[in-house]
């Protein structure tokens, strides 16, 4: 079975800075892939790579494609950063800000028609042909806030805002969807609806998703595999295996924490 | 009385491209103010000055040489910030100065400033042609087409620069188309307030229209409201006080602005509240 993501021997460098070193791992179909690390291990920089937005030596195939296949097959990730920097009085609703998710037919069926060529039956992509008002509601449906739909952005909540961004990212049935630490600015009320999201989409969506968070309970509870990093990958595996290894939770934890006492020193 | 005015043709000409006008400074001033480019208009303006003396000088229709001039220097103030870092006030700055001065050394050079210069500086909406109304109509028809087509990237552009390009959005080429038609409107839009008072038209219906608190497209409606009743007052004002129609239909503008934010405040229309998001750092 073709992985929906391939990376090997993936680095990127910042000056003479490594931020991310020689890391390899892939993630299949359906999996819900918790990344854990410490500040500054460089999870949004790998995630920035993914996306094509940032140099990078190595390899990173999405459905085994490389190059202009894997530029065009971009516009169908979803991605939900920390925070989306925006103006506060931007005069625009939750409608508004989900349907900048809506992409082409053309670019949709383009997408479908290469995934097909790698053996993958990509048939939902298809299913997103057609009235963008229907997928916009249906995102909204999906993330609970359709009756927030003509509301100001400015007006929401933190939590809320996230949800926006995920409804943003399936009006497009994203091939993958990435979440870097998406709950870092939310209430703990709101994190627990927001986790809920997640687990739904990919559970009932069958949507991939790779999703960096420091909350271990969290990514206990609702990942099926971890990767855990700090510049170099340390682990890439089921998350039975992650959370029954002692010494590397020791590890994990440890190093957090020095690079948290660092960052503190650091400012 | 109204009727009288509109009996003449002049006052027909100067009332359906000043709507037009108006109708175009205020959607593309929509998306200027949101990516903080308000001084954009008065940049790209003083640019045109440069570009109306260069007219001037070589005996050349001078708003042809404006429109050339200033599409330069949209693009030169794009490519500025891009490849220098600077910000986008500097980069104005630096534009802004520019056109001015090659303007003012044209213009000492041809023997000082003629009655086309003024015209040009501080608008002449009475006096415009047939040929000027229907190119000003034709103009005005496209932007608007093009901005209603495009609406969805530039405003997915303006909300997040980088959200767009990893929509897949051709954020670069975007950029520039933007800074292309806000060039063609700011050229097109001097006959009516001036270069020394374009900006007021790009930037004060859109802060009004912004303190009703209401999504984009509303927005863009209640600015090009704003902006046409302001056009259309400030010229049938300006016919009967006799007294410059560019500076009134600021100054009703202005007006109106004051009379929204004084609204707002009294509690007449519904204030937004902005929640805080807690500050995070960021990761990698």
């Amino acid at each position: 079975m073709t992985s929906v993501l391939e990376v090997e021997d993936l680095s990127i460098g910042y000056n003479s800075h490594l931020a991310v070193d020689k890391i390899s791992f892939d993630v299949a179909e359906g999996d819900l892939l918790g990344i854990v690390g410490p500040n500054g291990a460089g999870k949004t920089t790998l995630f920035r790579a993914i996306l094509g937005l940032q140099p990078y030596s190595g390899k990173i195939k999405l459905f085994g494609f490389e190059g202009s296949k894997y530029r065009s097959l971009l516009p169908l990730i979803g991605y939900v950063p920390q925070k989306v920097a925006f103006e506060p009085n931007f005069p625009a609703t939750v409608y508004d800000i989900v349907s900048m998710g809506v992409i082409s037919d053309k670019k949709l069926v383009k997408g479908a028609k290469l995934i097909q060529q790698c053996g993958c039956c990509w048939d939902r992509i298809y299913k997103k042909i057609g009235n963008n008002d229907d997928k916009i509601t249906e995102a909204l449906k999906t993330v609970g806030l359709k009756s927030l739909r003509n509301r100001r952005i400015g007006e929401l909540s933190g939590g809320e805002l996230q949800r926006v961004f995920i409804a943003k990212s399936l009006v497009k049935d994203p091939l993958l969807l990435i979440l870097d630490e998406p709950v870092t600015s939310v209430d703990v009320e709101s994190q627990a609806k927001f986790y809920n999201v997640i687990k739904k989409i990919n559970e009932e969506n069958n949507i991939t998703i790779i999703w960096s968070s420091h909350d271990l309970d969290a990514i206990s509870k609702y990942a099926n595999r971890v990767a855990c990093m700090n510049r170099k990958l340390f682990f890439h595996g089921g998350k039975e295996e992650f959370f029954s290894d002692e010494e590397l939770l020791k590890t994990y934890t440890e190093s957090s924490m020095q690079m948290h006492m660092h960052n503190h020193d650091g400012h | 009385m109204v009727i009288e005015a509109l009996s003449y043709g002049f006052m027909q000409k100067a009332l359906v491209s000043g709507i037009a006008v108006g109708l175009i400074c205020s959607f593309m001033g929509t998306f200027l103010v949101l990516r903080r480019y308000s001084l954009f208009g008065d940049g790209i303006a003083h640019v045109a000055f440069g570009g109306v003396s260069v007219g001037l000088f070589l005996g050349v229709f001078p708003l042809w040489t404006a429109f050339i001039v200033s599409i330069l220097g949209g693009l030169g103030l794009q490519k500025l910030r891009q490849s220098t870092q600077i910000s986008g006030d500097s980069a104005v700055a630096v534009v802004l100065v520019s056109g001015l001065a090659i303007g003012v050394i044209l213009v000492s050079s041809s023997g000082g400033f003629s009655v086309d210069l003024f015209s040009f500086l501080f608008g002449s909406i009475l006096l415009i042609s047939n040929e000027d109304t229907l190119m000003i109509l034709a103009i005005s028809a496209g932007i608007i087409a093009t901005l209603t087509v495009m609406q969805k990237q530039f405003l997915h552009l303006t909300f997040n620069e980088e959200q767009a390009k990893i929509a897949g959005l051709p954020v670069t080429l975007l950029n520039y188309a933007f800074v292309i038609l806000a060039s063609i409107t700011v050229v097109t839009s001097m006959r009516l307030v001036g270069i020394l008072l374009i900006s007021a038209l790009i930037v004060i219906p859109n802060i009004a229209a912004m303190a009703f608190g209401k999504g984009f497209k509303k927005t863009v409606g209640i600015s090009m409201s704003i902006s046409v009743i302001s056009v259309v007052s400030g010229i049938l004002l300006s016919y009967y006080y006799n007294v410059a129609p560019s500076g009134t239909i600021v100054m009703i503008a202005v007006a109106i602005l004051i009379a929204v934010l004084g609204a707002r405040s009294a509690g007449l229309i519904s204030k937004i509240e902005i929640k805080k998001q807690p500050q995070t750092t960021h990761n990698s």
